[in-house]
């Protein structure tokens, strides 16, 4: 088989293609989808396998949340010496023969792996899965310039050939039913069809063994880049990424500069860790550190190997003490799982690379806070997010930072005067009781008025019954 | 690569990144005490390293050998690998070669490690023997199982450490079907920290270029959330433990 891009399915559009569009573009899919009951029942049944996992698992710590604290001072100690581990990893990576690029962001990123495709006369490309490439939208710029992508991880492959992006940045395609997979292999791979899961991995298994063979060049991600060493740590379940970095005769790794880690110790700490809280598991099937190409004396692997450090709107956060800690998440998807919010609107209603609890809380530095803010009231507050995060980000609090801040930099005109009219009116007591006297009076029209400003608002709640008398009126009458 | 674009980037980086900085961040709300006490002493200059303070509290590895050799079957066990016991490599070549037998397989690769020899010397079929010079990619994904031995057994996960190094490379022990590995007792570790310090240790000077932990056999929750082994790597991990 000539390796080559799949031809994807033809598929919705999944980002707004106006970001100012974003928010009513939100609006509309969150209606869409929490609509959608049957959807909801399937994600919910998904996860139910994963809360029993990782509850298990938890239990095999000594102490859970006394891990916590450890595994937040890791990666809290690594962000706030960034200055310092950053080089550190860079120089011990070189000493090893590897080779280190920079990107300030998205298009400089595209550029510099181009650049090495057509350095290394390349044709294939098998990619493991990496979150930092979605980011970028690496694919769609190799397809332009002619290079055939596989992604090799199950759930990528099918969102590839599916022409989705990932649904969840851990479970790409965990909204998608078992059927609808045997039937997506059978119009591009051309297999029978068939309803058990073990069957239609095997479809795929079989599908890349040749293709990680024939690759010229293997992307993958980097969960973690150790200062000490030099190296890069690699997290995976399938093997994929460990064949995609065998194989072919190049290796490109991109990762943004936030996931360095002072030394091998805090790996201990932080790989069983992400392993329980991301799928419930004691460890991942594979954890793999990459110090470089292949050594002298060893008998396979990469002639080149590459780093590309993304910056990408990350100084951003970091130049932000407060939310600072928002770089220290590890990607587990913890904090998705457990998200009432995203249970009912699903991966996609968020348009964005990273969903859930975690990406509502960093889009809007990558992207803008104008466009993105909506996002910061897609939580129910109830802190579920923070309490799962195994680093400890204050998750559900950045949201409400984010709104703060967006309320600075673009005051809602209404809104504001809408506060103002209660201050004057609440620090004026004869104004306050008149006021109070007509609004129980007419408390019922607002119901039958359905004014715009309020439309949403009552649209799903009863307003409740206005009391005879004021609060006032009442305490002077009892006292 | 130092283009003069990358190092540009890498200057305007590395400034922002100092730039950010200057402004320093509250540590982590952290439930305990010691950890609030550590971190106050600010990044740089930790009292007690994130190591030390989860140790206690991460899952148990076991104290004496017995412990740690009940945990590390009892895990393994758990991750679905198979796990045989030898009295020594001769009584592990009797088990390979039988598995080899029942099985029909064709064609077995395995690496020129001395611990490794005994088995490949006692099977009846086709042997790809990988050592440290370059072989066919396409013989090797052809063949049904490969034989390593490892750097280390991890009895808190169950995991077994093997290096490009000191393992065949970095395909052996992932492409073919079936991985099949021997780990002499005293390999076994009590936690995945002193694995690491032997990485740390053991190869210092000579890093190898891939350090790897493999859990189990390969798998995969991609269809609805349902565990199914065999995605990539090996379907089937057998581990044989000698001694």
């Amino acid at each position: 088989m000539t390796p080559g891009s799949p031809a994807a399915d033809s598929h919705p559009v999944y980002e707004a293609e106006d970001p100012h569009l974003a928010k009513r573009k939100f609006l509309d899919d969150a209606a869409e989808h929490v609509r959608d009951t049957g959807h909801r029942a399937f994600v919910r049944k998904a996860l139910g396998g994963y809360y029993i996992n990782r509850d298990t698992q938890q239990a095999r710590y000594r102490d859970w949340e006394q891990a916590r604290d450890a595994a937040s001072l890791a990666k809290w100690s690594a962000v706030n010496r960034l200055d310092e581990l950053l080089p550190k990893f860079v120089a011990a990576f070189e000493a090893n023969g590897g080779q280190v690029h920079w990107a300030r962001n998205a298009d400089e990123a595209r550029t510099i792996i181009l650049e090495l495709l057509r350095g290394a006369k390349a044709k294939a490309v098998i990619k493991s899965k990496c979150m930092t490439s979605e980011e970028i939208h690496l694919n769609a710029a190799l397809e332009d310039d002619g290079y055939g992508v596989v992604e090799s991880d199950l759930g990528e492959f099918i969102q590839q050939l599916r022409g989705e992006p990932p649904y969840h940045f851990v479970f790409p395609c965990m909204h998608v039913r078992r059927d609808e997979i045997s039937d997506l292999f059978g119009r591009h791979l051309g297999t029978p069809p068939t309803d058990s899961p073990e069957e239609l991995t095997m479809i795929a298994r079989r599908h890349m063994r040749r293709l990680y063979v024939d690759a010229d060049v293997g992307i993958t991600g980097a969960n973690f880049l150790v200062a000490e060493t030099g190296q890069i740590s690699i997290t995976e379940n399938e093997g994929n990424a460990r064949l995609t970095a065998a194989l072919p005769r190049m290796h490109i790794a991109i990762s943004g500069i936030e996931k360095v880690v002072a030394n091998l110790d805090d790996l201990a700490v932080l790989l069983p860790m992400l392993a329980t809280a991301g799928a419930g598991q004691p460890m991942t099937c594979y954890n793999t550190l990459y110090a470089g190409p292949r050594q002298p004396g060893e008998c396979d692997g990469p002639e080149e190997m590459h780093v590309v450090l993304l910056d990408n709107s990350r100084t951003a956060i970091l130049a932000d003490p407060e939310q600072r800690d928002s770089l220290h998440c590890i990607r587990c998807g913890a904090c998705l799982n457990v998200c009432p919010i995203f249970k009912n609107v699903g991966g996609f209603t968020y348009g964005t690379t990273y969903q859930g609890p975690i990406g509502s809380v960093i889009t809007p530095h990558l992207r803008g806070l104008a466009d993105w803010n909506h996002l910061s009231g897609a939580s129910s507050l109830c802190g579920a997010c923070t309490d799962a995060c195994p680093v400890r980000i204050d998750i559900h609090h950045h949201l409400l930072h984010n709104r703060r801040n967006a309320a600075k930099t673009a005051p809602n005109r209404l809104e504001r005067l809408g506060h103002k009219l209660f201050a004057a009116v609440a620090s004026r007591p004869w104004l306050f009781a008149t006021g109070g006297a007509v609004f129980r009076k007419t408390l019922w029209l607002l119901k039958k008025l359905r004014l715009p400003l309020l439309g949403d608002w009552l649209a799903t709640r009863d307003l409740p019954a206005a009391p005879a008398a004021s609060f006032r009126s009442q305490w002077r009458a009892r006292k | 690569m130092s283009t003069p674009a990358s190092t540009s980037a890498r200057d305007t980086i590395l400034a922002r990144i100092r730039e950010a900085l200057r402004v320093p961040a509250p540590p982590p709300h952290m439930a305990s005490q010691a950890a609030g006490a550590t971190a106050a002493s600010g990044p740089g200059s930790l009292t007690v390293l994130p190591l030390e303070m989860a140790r206690p509290w991460l899952p148990d590895g076991g104290e004496t050998p017995a412990e740690q050799l009940a945990l590390l079957t009892d895990n393994l066990a758990k991750l679905r690998a198979e796990v045989h016991r030898a009295a020594d490599l001769a009584g592990a070549a009797g088990i390979v070669a039988g598995i080899a037998r029942d099985r029909g397989w064709r064609r077995v690769a395995w690496h020129g490690h001395p611990t490794v020899e005994p088995a490949a010397a006692a099977l009846a079929c086709e042997t790809l023997r990988v050592d440290d010079n370059a072989f066919d990619k396409n013989a090797l994904e052809a063949c049904d199982a490969g034989i390593t031995a490892c750097d280390a057994a991890i009895a808190q996960t169950g995991s077994i450490l093997v290096s490009s190094g000191t393992c065949g490379g970095r395909a052996l022990s992932i492409l073919p079907h079936v991985h099949i590995v021997l780990v002499s007792l005293d390999q076994i570790v009590a936690t995945l920290s002193d694995a690491l310090e032997l990485v740390r240790t053991g190869y210092a000077g000579r890093m190898p270029s891939m350090v790897s932990f493999i859990t189990g056999p390969s798998r995969t929750g991609d269809i609805e959330r349902i565990l199914v082994l065999g995605a990539h790597g090996p379907k089937e991990l057998l581990v044989i433990l000698v001694g």
